[in-house]
């Protein structure tokens, strides 16, 4: 049987791999519904309303799923990690204390107002509602980058007695890491919600949806996507320059590279192999890391010999890290040939509907991946030099870790299978949906239904 | 910096009010879960269109109670939830089924919906049993003796049995007709349950433990404290009084019942943290010994003044928004 130290790291690894897909949408999902609403508001153009409506179900579906998911995150810092807050508790504690404050309850709140409100408020103030939800879902990801880019590249504290005092708050929120780690997984979000309606759109599309609100959101989502994708390698690269310079372990693992040297390759494909230090089946670039690393073509890249015990394993990195790229890549090319079609022929080639459904979900890959470079890439430590993950553990029974990770994994399976399903379901029955006519539109413009309608009928 | 033995007082009853808010506000929506009727689809729809627009912030105190100990109290969080940790992880998986159902009822394809429904309803039994028995525990010091477990159990039911009843005076308040009268009759029924429930708790309480027997009963603590069973007993005779006069008039002050389980919950709450103060593990831990450095809680605590005054009155909006009878909830 495996003990409490490793049940807990997989129960911490399948809660937070699970909980991210959705705050991975709806970060960025809720700002392209604000956008949706204001575009109504501003046009009265029924269009919008209708793409508003199609979305904000699925928002709501895709939000829910993340909230009942995060709560159980914060219940086991204390259960399964008592030695982070014993340890680094007082940095952690307030800026997970700020995001509650300034961010859970906002998107709590006013989403019941966003989601229900719409006859309730005047139009102008349900807007502001759902300019409220995206403002608190982007503080949420603040915050929480915040702490983990502290945990990656901590500064403004002091140790005393073995436990991190503050010593500056603008130094450890704002820390080395953090821009680019906010940057990145902001631009993430916004790729996977983007990837995510295209997939969704053209799916409805396919099934010879053929209303206007489906073509438009594909438009708009392609766009986003079309500039956001090259835009993210941009931004990574920058994330990648911050990383040689604070954890340059975590990037020998990525790039395989064993030995320091001068002018390293980039390795498009290898098999890493730990027990000999070195990788079989290289196919490699010559000097391509260190020119795309230092910008200098016999630039050195510190291999992993020089961090003898404290570097993560390699190849879970290695591959994670070319998952994500190579999924990155894709993604790139399939925005500009469908944004490529769309200017052309004004539509996209349902060979190209296809493969848009069906990587519809691409962006969780890509941000899984992503993750799992940047954390695994942190190993043996969860707090950068300062804690590793081994003396965070608890000492609970392992039986007691292994009943609730079981629990969990069933939870997740079931809850996994019925999101996909409903998803797929809800764009069904929007196909099957007659065109509204003009005079129902007037009757749904929310302005109307706020006088004249009678609450109930 | 403020004082630290200042800032743990401060901490300590931040964390009691959102406790209490907790227990109200997510208590009444839990209870509306646990009292779902699986015969009445329409009746049902507009139980769940009752709690719709809130649900989501008022698992959030939630999130905030436990969040606040984590961060305030850090040894104690660790000692607490460790001791609990298999109803914690019962309560978490409740409160995900229900969280989920909710979406899901509204989004399944129509055979589906009994069966999420059936979900809701069961998450929210589950994760209020578990409330129950995480607070008997808590009271019992974590004593792992059959006694303790069998007022755990109970402590379980009685936590259910408030939560229906606060539940069904919310419905009493916000719904029409027939499923109105349903309700009344169902807050009598779980009102009679939480009176015996609070009144074995507290007998139980006195009777474990001596020092919060003298606590209570010492002179003059007991002449200040004598109130707060009394207006309990009176806010129950008003509840029942309301109700009665409730299945006559249906109109007349809907809002009496719901506004005394309120006052029943606050004064019990009270209660407890009187009964246990300055402990915060009892008997193991008071709050001076678990508080966290006050460089920390300086910087949360600037925040935390500015913004639950803002959370308070955006929430009041938000109640605001959707006063008066429940009317059909729709996803626009």
């Amino acid at each position: 049987m495996l003990d409490t130290l490793m049940l807990s790291r997989i129960q911490f690894a399948t809660n937070i791999s699970f909980h991210i897909l959705f705050p991975t949408i709806t970060i960025a999902l809720c700002w392209f519904l604000f956008y949706f609403k204001i575009r109504f508001d501003l046009s009265q153009d029924p269009i919008w309303m209708r793409a508003y409506r199609f979305w904000v179900k699925i928002f709501a579906l895709t939000f829910a799923l993340g909230v009942v998911s995060g709560i159980t995150m914060s219940f086991q810092f204390g259960t399964n990690w008592p030695g982070f807050m014993e340890k680094v508790g007082n940095i952690a504690g307030p800026l997970l204390g700020y995001e509650v404050l300034t961010a859970f309850f906002l998107e709590a709140t006013f989403l019941g107002i966003m989601l229900f409100g719409l006859t309730r408020v005047p139009s102008k103030v349900h807007t502001f509602a759902a300019f409220m939800v995206a403002v608190g879902t982007s503080l949420s990801a603040f915050w929480i980058l915040s702490l983990n880019s502290w945990m990656h590249t901590p500064t403004g504290f002091e140790m005393r007695d073995g436990v991190a005092f503050p010593t500056d708050w603008l130094a450890i929120i704002f820390n080395p890491s953090f821009p680019y780690r906010l940057s990145h997984m902001l631009l993430a979000s916004g790729i996977t919600a983007s990837f995510f309606i295209i997939g969704i759109s053209s799916y409805r599309l396919l099934r010879g949806d053929n209303k206007r609100a489906p073509k438009l959101t594909l438009k708009i989502s392609l766009l986003v996507a079309a500039v956001l994708t090259p835009l993210q390698v941009f931004v990574g690269d920058l994330h990648g320059l911050n990383t040689l310079e604070h954890q340059p372990q975590k990037i020998a693992a990525m790039e395989g590279v064993w030995h320091t040297q001068k002018g390293a390759p980039l390795l498009l494909f290898a098999i890493p192999d730990e027990a000999q230090k070195t990788n079989h089946f290289e196919v490699a670039i010559p000097n391509m890391a260190s020119l795309i690393l230092t910008h200098d073509l016999q630039g050195e890249i510190k291999g992993l010999n020089e961090f003898e015990g404290e570097h993560p394993p390699v190849k879970p990195v290695f591959f994670a890290f070319r998952i994500m790229v190579g999924m990155g890549m894709l993604m790139i090319a399939v925005a500009w040939l469908g944004c490529f079609y769309l200017f052309k022929r004004g539509t996209l080639p349902n060979w190209l509907l296809k493969v848009t459904v069906a990587m519809s979900f691409s962006g969780w890959i890509a941000t899984l991946a992503g993750w799992y470079v940047t954390e695994i890439g942190r190993q043996p430590y969860l707090v950068s030099g300062v804690l590793t993950v081994k003396e965070a553990g608890t000492d609970i029974a392992s039986t007691n870790v292994a009943i609730s990770l079981t629990l969990y994994v069933i939870t997740y399976v079931v809850l996994m299978a019925a999101y996909l399903h409903t998803i797929f379901n809800m764009a069904r029955r929007a196909v099957e949906i007659e065109e509204i006519t003009d005079a129902e539109d007037n009757r749904l413009n929310p302005e109307n239904l706020n006088i004249k309608e009678p609450a109930n009928a | 910096m403020l004082d630290q033995s200042l800032l743990a007082i401060i901490f300590v009853a931040l964390m009691g009010l959102s406790i209490l808010l907790y227990a109200i506000l997510d208590g009444y929506d839990l209870g509306v879960g646990m009292l779902i009727p699986l015969d009445d689809d329409a009746q049902s729809d507009t139980m769940i269109a009752s709690i719709g627009p809130f649900w989501d912030a008022n698992e959030t105190w939630m999130v905030l109670a436990v969040g606040l100990m984590l961060i305030a109290f850090p040894a104690a969080h660790s000692m607490v939830l460790k001791a609990l940790y298999l109803p914690a992880v019962l309560l978490l998986i409740g409160l995900i089924m229900r969280g989920v159902a909710f979406d899901f009822r509204a989004k399944a394809v129509f055979s589906h919906k009994p069966t999420w429904n059936k979900v809701f309803k069961f998450g929210s039994l589950i994760a209020s049993l578990s409330q129950g028995y995480m607070l008997g525990l808590y009271i019992m010091a974590f004593e792992q003796t059959w006694q303790a477990y069998a007022f755990a159990c109970l402590s379980a039911l009685g936590v259910a049995a408030a939560y229906s009843f606060i539940g069904a005076c919310w419905l009493v308040m916000k719904t029409e007709h027939q499923l109105q009268q349903r309700a009344i009759s169902w807050a009598k029924k779980t009102g009679v349950i939480s009176f015996i429930g609070i009144l074995l708790v507290s007998l139980v309480n006195l009777g474990l433990d001596a020092t919060i027997f003298a606590k209570w009963f010492s002179w003059p603590n007991g002449l200040w404290l004598l109130p707060l069973p009394i207006i309990c007993g009176l806010l129950f005779c008003f509840a029942f009084v309301s109700l009665q006069r409730l299945t006559i008039h249906p109109t007349l002050a809907c809002w009496h019942p719901f506004m005394a389980t309120v006052g029943i919950f606050s004064l019990s709450f009270f209660a407890l943290g009187f009964s246990f103060f300055p402990d915060i593990v009892p008997g193991k831990l008071t709050i001076w010994q678990a508080v966290a450095a006050p460089e920390s809680l300086s910087f949360l605590f600037w925040g935390a003044i500015v913004v639950i005054p803002t959370i308070l009155l955006y929430t009041a909006f938000s109640y605001r928004v959707f006063w008066g009878k429940v009317q059909d909830l729709k996803y626009y």
